[in-house]
Parts: structure tokens; C-alpha cells; sequence
């Protein structure tokens, strides 16, 4: 068993605490992990990307390359675009359809594709594509994106239910952790 | 055994704890910071933000001699600073064991060059060490310990962007406490006085030939026989990208990259057809092997020198089928990290642009002005260079009616200050600004000496700056919240007229670390669509419809968009609570 997740989006939004859990729950259910991600200069408002490599056999290279990943976790929309040559054939890709201009586009310097809906539903094999940013404020914080869309992908992933809940419970402040055991619910349900 | 999933650098800092170590000195720098943060949550470790590299290099040595186990981390670029202590650190050995951490950054994901730290550890004469996951990091630096101790060397540990924030599994050991090594007076080994120092480099070149001797037979430095026909020698994170791509072939992994274990390498290349050497970066050890008459296949013929490697790369390279061509998406526009919302430097930024004033930059967060829309920096070379460069471009010009020099506090202090009295010793006439936020913020807000905290987060003294530049020689030094941006446009003009040296400070506290208002603005009918607001290049504030919108989520409600529209068409969309 191997998998690669990809987690990608704009600094900011939460992507390392997706991948934090995702490293702790392979690491409890007995599974070899390496996770990789960003620091320092990029994470201000950049593109940013987190690996998730998982396998029941041990991990070399900490990176998931072009082609590599079953599941993409996209927080936005243009980074689902970006990232997507590191999709799997018939892999999975799981959008948060919450859009943030790069200042490139805010200048007029470039423009926001428009028709990515369609490019995106023609390149994987299943598309998730829903209003994450909602289902989390609903759930009590827009901080919450990261865990509703690891609801909405925890059906692709090896990892029990209960699992789940420990690994929330125990890596969450704990003042959240309810939020976000409801939240991981809601996305389980979106 | 309890295992955990740690961040490289994180297991650097566990296997330090492990090893004993009781003293850690360093200057943040990605990707090395985290090594020194983790560092402060043991209670059984002093540890300290030095104001630069060299100070930190120092305070590790002057520890080791103090027979304690100490550490100094710092990325590529800082091991240039500490070079000085460094090269003469390995010259005299040590007592207590020392190990200094340098973490390179192939790639540039957060650096302004590519360098390779392995070239000063050979320059100077140390073992080099270079894991290439969380496991590695904890056991080679526990090594590096037991290596420094033994052989009487500084050690130099080499990571990477990939190693070090890269997360794995890692066991957990416990802490062996380490007594400290009586200090005993030994002036022919500590006092590097020329008579002195012929003789410690006899002693250093006899070490180095016993390692790369005891070396062949380290664990660290494995063979591993699969198919004969190719023979991979590599080090590192370049070791994963190889054994994906090559599970086939034959490897001789290496953990000690400097000085070689060149028997054991003459053994792995005659049981091998043909011989590869697999490293990012400069042909470091495929110059050395080659050198040795060992015949190489391949090396950087096959592989680049710049940038990363990858799995897929190197299969491609031995013509394998890198798989199935991945879509294009190149056309996706460019998201390039900005200043943050609330930012206190966006103000000064704006000043500047407006001016047309020429910037000597620096290293940090600010070097993001750089960017559009306000393009507001001419250069950037290393910390502290602002000023030095403002400094010879006035002497070589004449003229610096218009320009200046800008860096952070941290840099100031890390390197700024000596730049700043040579100014003042030979009577520049220009303009410093130093952006006071109150910590370093690129890295990920590490403590510093003006910031009020010491690295474990206790109180402690904060350096005046106002007063450290008027005690260099600075007659004219002015502070200003940069976000009284009229006061501040006028005070940048009045100070790069005067015809003396001067500094303004502009003090305001980074937006991530001082709870900002966090009620957002609006932008009310009286807009007159002039687009004022788009220059300073706030992430909160689109075009939509063809005028300027705050998205409200993303704004933090500090008003510079406010403070710059010159309709008042800008308002808070609320009172702020008391």
C-alpha cells in the first residue's frame, strides 16, 4: 500500500496542521511516513505545498513527484490548477472552490483562468469540488477549512473513524478540538 | 520504543538533547531555524539567538572549551559569517564536543544563493556528516558528538531544505547527561599564535587521514550490493531520489562526506561495472574520486549543478521511462509570497515608491518590496550589505540626494551596526532606515537583542537602537510609526537632503506577533477609483466590478489602505471594541 497526498494552497491557510494529522494517524496505524513542506519565504501568501507520502512498506524520498499523487487536498482553486501534473491518472482531487487572487492578477499583470471547473473535471479521475470555506465558518471557524476537507477525502483514506478523532483530540489545541471533530464531520457529509 | 514523527530539524535537537548537550548558541536562518527552537524546549539545555553566526560559532566554542557539549546551527549563508572561528576551531580541536550545523538550501526556496556548505568543511579542515532523514538527523548528530570528542575535531553536520523540514519517524532515546571535561590551560592548542598553529595543522591533517581511515569501517558509510552493472555512489536527501529511481542498482551510501573513506570507495568501485556519483550541487566528491584515479561513469555529465534533483530526473538520466508526460499547467498565473496584511514595512515601502528613491536592501521579510506594485528595492546581496553598499555608492556617485539604505532590526544588529560606524567614521552623508518590528520575522519571529525576550521566551534586555547609532557617531536619529505615513514621507525627504549622516527608525511591531484590530475596512461611494490603495500591494484588496474591494476575511484592519486614499473613501466598517 503507498499513498501520496498532495496538500497545496496559499500560505497561510493551514496546510501543515492537514498534513501534521495525516502523519500522525499513518504513524499510529502502523505505516511508514515522511512528510515534506515549506518555510521561510514562501509561506508568505506564496503558493505553498505539503507531501504526504504513506506505505505499508518504508518511504525513501520525502517528495511526491509529477504524476505521484493519488489524492490532492487543494485549499484553492488556482493551486488545484497549478498542481495538478502531480495528479495520478484517474486520481482523486479534492477542492476547497474558495479563490484567492495572486497579486499578479490583482495588477492586472495576469489574468484568473476561468474555465478551470471544466479542465479540472477532464484531468482526474474524481473531483470534489465544494465550498469549504463555508462548511468550516458553519462549523464554528473558517481556520477549519484544513479538517473539512480531510473529512471530505477520509473515504479514500486508509484510516478508521476512530482514528481520526484520536489524532484530532490530540493534535489540536485543545479549546478546538470539538470545532474540529464537528467540522471533520461536516466534511465527511459535504 | 516510542517513535514519533519529527521534523528534521527537530530530531537534530532530540538527538543533541540526547547526546547530552547543554549549550546551544545560533542565529536563525531557514532552513536551519527550527533546530535551535527545538532546542530551547529542554530545560537541560542553555540556549541563546546569538546577534549573528560568528558570536554564535564563538559562544559554541568557548562552551566546548568549557569541556560542555555545544551546538551552533545556522543555514549556508551564516556559516560564511562564522567562517572566521570556524576555520581556526578546527585547527585547535576542542574539548567538550562541537558540532555546527549548517543547513544549505538547494533550490533557493528561502536563500539568495545555492552555496554547498561541504566545500568550507573540507576548506577547514572537519569531518562533514550529512544525514538524509529525521532518523539520520537524531543518529548523526549523536555521532557527530562521539566523532568531535574522539578525534579532538569540530564537526560540521550538513543539512538541507529536504532533510531538515522534511517530517519521518523517529525512535526515541534517552538522555545521557555529560559531565563536563575538566577545562585545563593549554595554550599551545588554544592560542593559535603562528608558532602555535604550524604545529596544530600537522595534528589536524593526521586526524583527517585517521577519519577517512576509521571511516571505511562507520556504519554510517554502507555498502549495499544489488545489480554490479551499476554502482551509485551518493549522499544525503540525493540518496532517496536515487534508490527510488535505481532500486536495481548497487549503492554505497555515504554518511561521512568529508574526508573520504576512499578505501572503501576504491572497494565498492571494483566490485561495480560502471561507477556513478549522485550529488546536488558542485562535483564535490566526484572531483575527490576522480582524483584518485577511479574511473567514474558518470557524474555531472549526467546531472546538473543547479537546483534539486528528483527521483524522476535521475531515472530519466539512466533512460528509463520517467512515466506518463504530466499535463501543462505552466499557464497557471504566478502566486508570489507578499507582505502580509497589516504589515508595518508596507507603509515605508510605499514612501519610497512613491519617491523614486534608489534602496539598497537587505535580508529579510522587507526584501518582498522588491516586488510589484511598489518595486521599491535596488538591491539585496547578503545581511547587512544595505548599508555598506549605500556607503560606496555615495563615495563612488557623490550623489545620494535620493537614496538609501533599509534593513530590519535583526540585521541591523546581525551585521548593520559595523556597516553604520564606517559610515560615520568616514563621514557618509547618507540615509539609514532601520523597519523596528520588534523581532525576525522572516524566519519565523525568533527573538533578538532588541526584542525584549531571550530564546526561551524570558524577559530580557532590549538594545536601544535610537541610542546604539547615536553612540557610533549618527548626530541625526529620528523614530516614526511608519504608519503616519505623511509625517513619514516627509521625514524620508528632509533626511536624504540633509548633507549629514542620519538614521530614521520606524517602529511599529510585526502584524503577526501584536494583535491587530481585525475589523475590516469598506470602501465607501466616495471612491473616486484613482487606485491609490492597489499600490501598496495589500493581499486584502482586489478589483471587483472594476474598483477596489476589501475582502473582508483577509483584512486585519490596520487602515494603511485608509491613510493612503486621498478621498477619505476608505473607512472602518466599525468602531473598534474596547
Amino acid at each position: 500500500m503507498n499513498t501520496n497526498i498532495l496538500i497545496v494552497g496559499v500560505g497561510g491557510q493551514g496546510t501543515l496542521l492537514a498534513s501534521v494529522l495525516l502523519g500522525n494517524l499513518a504513524l499510529d496505524s502502523g505505516y511508514d511516513v515522511k512528510l515534506s513542506e515549506v518555510h521561510g519565504m514562501s509561506q508568505r501568501g506564496g503558493s505553498v505545498v505539503t507531501h504526504v507520502k504513506i506505505s505499508d512498506d518504508k518511504v525513501g524520498s520525502p517528495l511526491i513527484e509529477e504524476g505521484e499523487a493519488d489524492i490532492i487536498l487543494a485549499f484553492e482553486k488556482l493551486e488545484a490548477y497549478r498542481w495538478l501534473p502531480y495528479l495520478k491518472k484517474g486520481g482523486a482531487l479534492y477542492v476547497n472552490t474558495q479563490q484567492i487572487l495572486p497579486m499578479p492578477v490583482i495588477l492586472g499583470a495576469a489574468e484568473y483562468p476561468e474555465n478551470l471547473d471544466e479542465i479540472l473535471a477532464d484531468r482526474t479521475g474524481k473531483l470534489k469540488e465544494f465550498d469549504a470555506l463555508s462548511v468550516a465558518e458553519s462549523a464554528g471557524s473558517s481556520k477549519a477549512v484544513n479538517v473539512v476537507l480531510l473529512g471530505a477525502a477520509s473515504k479514500d483514506l486508509p484510516f478508521t473513524n476512530d482514528a481520526w478523532i484520536r489524532v484530532i483530540e490530540a493534535n489540536v489545541k485543545p479549546k478546538f478540538v470539538e470545532m474540529n471533530k464537528f467540522a471533520f464531520t461536516q466534511g465527511q457529509l459535504a | 520504543m516510542d517513535k514519533r514523527i519529527m521534523l528534521g530539524n527537530e530530531a537534530f535537537a532530540r538527538g543533541a538533547w540526547e547526546a547530552g548537550v547543554t549549550v546551544v548558541s545560533s542565529y536563525p536562518g531557514t532552513p536551519s531555524t527550527e533546530v535551535t527552537e527545538a532546542a530551547a524546549k529542554y530545560d537541560e539545555i542553555y540556549v541563546e539567538w546569538a546577534p549573528n553566526e560568528k558570536v554564535g560559532v564563538e559562544t559554541a566554542m568557548g562552551a566546548s572549551v568549557g569541556g560542555a557539549r555545544a551546538l551552533s546551527t545556522m543555514k549556508h549563508v551564516g556559516l560564511n559569517v562564522a567562517a572566521d572561528p570556524f576555520y581556526t576551531a578546527a585547527c585547535t580541536g576542542v574539548n567538550g564536543g562541537f558540532v555546527v550545523l549548517s543547513a544549505d538550501d538547494n533550490g533557493c526556496h528561502s536563500s539568495q544563493n545555492e552555496q554547498d556548505s561541504r566545500f568550507h568543511g573540507r576548506s577547514a579542515g572537519v569531518p562533514v556528516l550529512e544525514p538524509s532523514d529525521a532518523q539520520e538527523c537524531k543518529d548523526y548528530i549523536k555521532l557527530a558528538y562521539d566523532i568531535s570528542e574522539k578525534y579532538d575535531t569540530v564537526v560540521l553536520l550538513r543539512s538541507g531544505t529536504r532533510v531538515s523540514h522534511s517530517r519521518g519517524i523517529v525512535e526515541l532515546g534517552e538522555r545521557v547527561e555529560h559531565e563536563l571535561i575538566p577545562y585545563e590551560k593549554k595554550f599551545m592548542k588554544y592560542v593559535a599564535m603562528p608558532a602555535m598553529a604550524r604545529k596544530l595543522h600537522v595534528a589536524q591533517e593526521q586526524r583527517l587521514a585517521q577519519i577517512a581511515a576509521d571511516g571505511c569501517g562507520w556504519d554510517i558509510n554502507s555498502i549495499q550490493m544489488n545489480d554490479p552493472s551499476i554502482g551509485i555512489i551518493t549522499s544525503g536527501i540525493c540518496y532517496q531520489y536515487a534508490r527510488d529511481a535505481m532500486p536495481e542498482a548497487s549503492f554505497l551510501k555515504l554518511g561521512l562526506v568529508y574526508p573520504l573513506p576512499m578505501d572503501l570507495i576504491r572497494k565498492f568501485a571494483d566490485q561495480v561495472e560502471k561507477l556513478y556519483v549522485i550529488e546536488e550541487g558542485q562535483p564535490f566528491l566526484e572531483e575527490q574520486i576522480r582524483a584518485q584515479g577511479i574511473p567514474v561513469a558518470g557524474g555531472k555529465d549526467m546531472f546538473t549543478i543547479q537546483g534539486e534533483y528528483s527521483a524522476r530526473m535521475i531515472r530519466e538520466a539512466f533512460g528509463k521511462d520517467g512515466g506518463e508526460e504530466p499535463v501543462d499547467t505552466s499557464d497557471a498565473p504566478g502566486r508570489p509570497p507578499l507582505l502580509c496584511a497589516g504589515c508595518p514595512h508596507r507603509a515605508l515601502f510605499h514612501v519610497l515608491s512613491k519617491l523614486k528613491t534608489t534602496v539598497f536592501g537587505d535580508i529579510g521579510c522587507y526584501t518582498l518590496a522588491a516586488l510589484p506594485p511598489t518595486s521599491a528595492m535596488d538591491t539585496t546581496l547578503c545581511m547587512g550589505a544595505s548599508i555598506g553598499m549605500a556607503h560606496g555608492f555615495e563615495k563612488a556617485t557623490g550623489d545620494k540626494s535620493n537614496t538609501v539604505a533599509v534593513l530590519g532590526d535583526s540585521t541591523f544588529l546581525h551585521s548593520g551596526i559595523t556597516g553604520l560606524l564606517n559610515m560615520a567614521y568616514n563621514e557618509s552623508k547618507g540615509t539609514v532606515i532601520i523597519l523596528d518590528n520588534r523581532i525576525t520575522g522572516m524566519t519565523g519571529h525568533q527573538q533578538n537583542p532588541a526584542s525584549g525576550k531571550n530564546a526561551k521566551g524570558e524577559p530580557a534586555p532590549a538594545v536601544d537602537l535610537k541610542a546604539l547609532c547615536q553612540a557610533v557617531g549618527v548626530k541625526h536619529v529620528v523614530e516614526i510609526d511608519p504608519f503616519e505615513v505623511k509625517d513619514l514621507e516627509r521625514i524620508v525627504k528632509e533626511e536624504t537632503a540633509r548633507d549629514e549622516l542620519s538614521v530614521i527608525i520606524t517602529k511599529r511591531p510585526c502584524a503577526l506577533i501584536v494583535k491587530q484590530p481585525g475589523i475590516p475596512y469598506e470602501v465607501t461611494d466616495k471612491c473616486k477609483n484613482c487606485r491609490q490603495c492597489m499600490k501598496i500591494g495589500c493581499p486584502a484588496i482586489e478589483i471587483k466590478d472594476g474598483r477596489p474591494f476589501v475582502v473582508a476575511d483577509r483584512c486585519v484592519g490596520c487602515g494603511l489602505c485608509a491613510r493612503v486614499c486621498p478621498f477619505d473613501a476608505i473607512e472602518c466598517t466599525a468602531k473598534e471594541e474596547q
